[in-house]
């Protein structure tokens, strides 16, 4: 075959193959071409936070407004710390929102939601939840259920 | 000779696997002259020829090559040196995947910028010598033994080389390839001036050949001298292998036990 | 006995002298900046043989494994009720796992025979020795571009896998099997990561390349130019291949995804 020809099926194995990688960035990992979105930090206690994990989304009414940036534990309180990025342009959660730990579906990964409060006032970058609620606990759960209590 | 080898082996010893194929040879090889080296199969003839390309290195002695000491020359100095040597193998070692006109331009695409219409000139010019000028399209694959040796020497002299050593080039060729093969070393030699280095086992054609011949057996050279020097030889390993007499101070038999011994005759049965 | 324990050493020693070879040898291959006029249209020819021809299989492979993938996924999570997360599954599995791993091994079964057999059967015919006597470095000249197109080959062709993996799980999950189709996207980008996940496995498949390539090309170097040698080597080149494949898979995966 003439070398020409052979140059251009290996261009157009290699753009095939620079597409793939573009349908796996974008389609698959759904990373956005504006990601360096500009976000800002919330913080929340929790007491348990069962299988929260750092890249799980935060969400309000069920639409996703920022990431879990880390999760780590207060050495005072016992507690876990989770530090969230929040896009900017939800700027206005009410101050005595609180967040929640949830499960999609039966089995699915947590997450936290955001239940929205009545305050006037918002969260301002670097605040903390005033309230919170852990993760349901399945076993707890049963157990409580199971004795009756 | 002295002064007027163009290769000159001192001492040389090799050896591969435990065997010792070489056990101090020398042998000075002369400017511009067919030297043949003879000797049974399995002499290590062809070891020979790569100690001198430096594709091997020898245990001890020297290997000289217009005046470089082979084995110590370093890899890029080594491959400066083997533009000036053309090697023709036995199986030829066409480049299969290479048409004909395009394995005697290889060496002068790598080494040369020649201009692709010179380099056209030339490729046609070193086929028209070997007599294959009309067969530059063909692939390897479709040539016969002995145009294969024909395309693969004209690929060997392709950068006009000051030596070519030719590893049996008339093994298993029929008579008229063999007359084509000895009249193209012998033209070539004449008319570019070549050293040439000539291995085989074929007697008559070489000697018919060679200024120079020598024989190897066992490791050691046991005859050397012109053609005719050889043939007035007083040594019977020398004679028996010119002559190729089947038993002589080489055995026809391999070592090996009594023979009553193995048909189950010996002892008192 | 004694025998015994000194033919066990033996072939420790031969195996570590492979070894030993093999690290050289790739110095070598490697120690030479190829030259850009000469080098580019052979590497040019050799993603051709190694990578184009190699893309058949390699779709229909990953078409197969990515509807089986689909299949075996519905049936396990609609127990659960949470067949949306059909896509997350196929995804991570490719992208992490199946894409470079089976992408490697169909490489060495497809073009690392055939890259050993070609470079054996040039030694044995004497090409890779006249080269040298041309001075002509085979390393070079024959060595480093199949190396560099298996290094390069190899990654484009895991993505691709990985790409048309999902969608063949797409297509029995969402077309076939009815998941609703913006939760199986969806499921699916929300656990995928890009650096994480999708880069991950794109180094994964980088490594398996590269010594994919490097095996099949220092067996063909390195074999015994008999009919008998080739057919070892080539052998030689499957198996040790997938082994070290396999054994990578997990040091590389240990590594990058251990920590949780």
């Amino acid at each position: 075959m003439a070398q020409r020809t052979i140059e251009i099926i290996v261009g157009l194995f290699m753009v095939a193959g620079l597409a793939a990688l573009l349908v796996l960035a974008l389609q698959v990992s759904g990373l956005s071409p504006k990601a360096a979105e500009s976000t800002y930090t919330l913080y929340a206690n929790f007491n348990d936070t069962g299988g929260l994990t750092p890249r799980g989304k935060v969400s309000m009414a069920g639409v996703t407004v920022g990431t879990i940036e880390s999760i780590s534990l207060d050495k005072e309180t016992f507690q876990a710390r989770v530090e969230m990025s929040i896009h900017s342009e939800v700027d206005n959660i009410p101050a005595d929102s609180s967040a929640v730990i949830r499960t999609s579906g039966l089995l699915g990964e947590q997450y936290i939601d955001i239940s929205i409060g009545g305050d006037m006032e918002s969260l301002q970058a670097g605040d903390t939840f005033y309230s919170t609620q852990s993760a349901m606990n399945l076993e707890r759960l049963i157990s409580n259920f199971a004795s009756g209590k | 000779m002295g002064s007027n080898a163009y290769i000159s082996l001192k001492d040389v010893v090799f050896s591969r696997s435990g065997r010792r194929i070489f056990d101090g040879i020398t042998l000075d090889i002369p400017r511009g002259k067919i030297t043949a080296i003879m000797g049974p199969s399995g002499t290590g003839k062809t070891t020979l020829l790569r100690l001198i390309g430096g594709q091997l290195r020898p245990d001890s002695g020297s290997v000289q090559v217009d005046g470089h000491e082979v084995p110590r020359l370093k890899r890029k100095d080594l491959y400066a040196l083997r533009e000036k040597m053309g090697m023709l193998f036995q199986s030829g070692a066409l480049f299969t995947d290479l048409s004909v006109f395009e394995n005697v331009a290889f060496p002068l695409r790598v080494h040369t910028k020649l201009p692709e219409d010179m380099i056209h000139d030339i490729v046609l010019m070193k086929l028209e010598a070997v007599g294959l000028r009309g067969a530059r399209h063909l692939m390897p694959s479709e040539l016969s033994g002995g145009m294969t040796r024909r395309v693969a020497l004209a690929r060997s002299i392709a950068l006009d080389p000051e030596l070519i050593m030719y590893d049996e080039p008339f093994a298993g060729q029929d008579p008229i390839a063999m007359g084509v093969l000895v009249k193209l070393i012998r033209d070539l030699n004449s008319s570019m001036g070549l050293t040439s280095v000539l291995v085989s086992h074929d007697v008559p054609e070489s000697l018919s050949i060679c200024h120079y011949a020598c024989i190897i057996s066992d490791g050691q050279i046991i005859g050397e001298g012109t053609p005719e020097e050889l043939k007035a030889h007083p040594s019977d390993q020398v004679q028996q292998f010119l002559q190729g007499q089947p038993d002589g101070p080489v055995p026809f038999h391999y070592p090996a036990d009594d023979a009553g011994k193995d048909f189950g005759l010996g002892g008192g049965a | 006995m004694l025998d015994r324990i000194a033919s066990m050493g033996r072939l420790g020693l031969d195996v570590v002298a492979s070894l030993g070879r093999s690290g050289r040898f790739l110095a070598g291959v490697l120690s030479g900046v190829p030259r850009p006029v000469t080098g580019f249209p052979l590497l040019i020819k050799q993603i051709y043989t190694v990578g184009v021809l190699s893309l058949a299989i390699v779709v229909v492979s990953g078409l197969f494994i990515g509807m089986v993938l689909g299949l075996q996924g519905y049936t396990i999570l609609s127990d659960y009720g949470s067949e949306a997360a059909i896509g997350q599954m196929i995804a991570l599995t490719l992208v992490r796992e199946l894409g470079p791993v089976v992408t490697a091994l169909l490489f060495a079964g497809r073009a690392g025979s055939a890259l050993t057999a070609e470079i054996g059967l040039m030694k044995a015919t004497e090409q890779l020795s006249s080269m040298e006597m041309m001075g002509v470095d085979p390393l070079r000249r024959v060595i480093a571009p199949r190396l560099w197109a298996g290094f390069i080959a190899m990654p484009i062709l895991a993505v691709i896998f990985s790409v048309v993996g999902i969608w063949g799980g797409m297509l029995v999950g969402v077309e076939w099997l009815g998941v609703f189709e913006g939760s199986f996207w969806g499921n699916m980008q929300s656990s995928v990561d890009f650096l994480d996940d999708v880069m991950n496995g794109f180094i994964k498949s980088v490594v398996f390349g590269f010594v994919c390539a490097w095996i099949a090309v220092f067996q063909g170097y390195d074999c015994v130019p008999t009919s008998a040698g080739i057919s070892s080597a080539t052998t030689k080149t499957v198996v040790y291949s997938s082994l070290a494949v396999l054994g990578l898979d997990f040091v590389l995966t240990a590594v990058m995804f251990g920590d949780f």
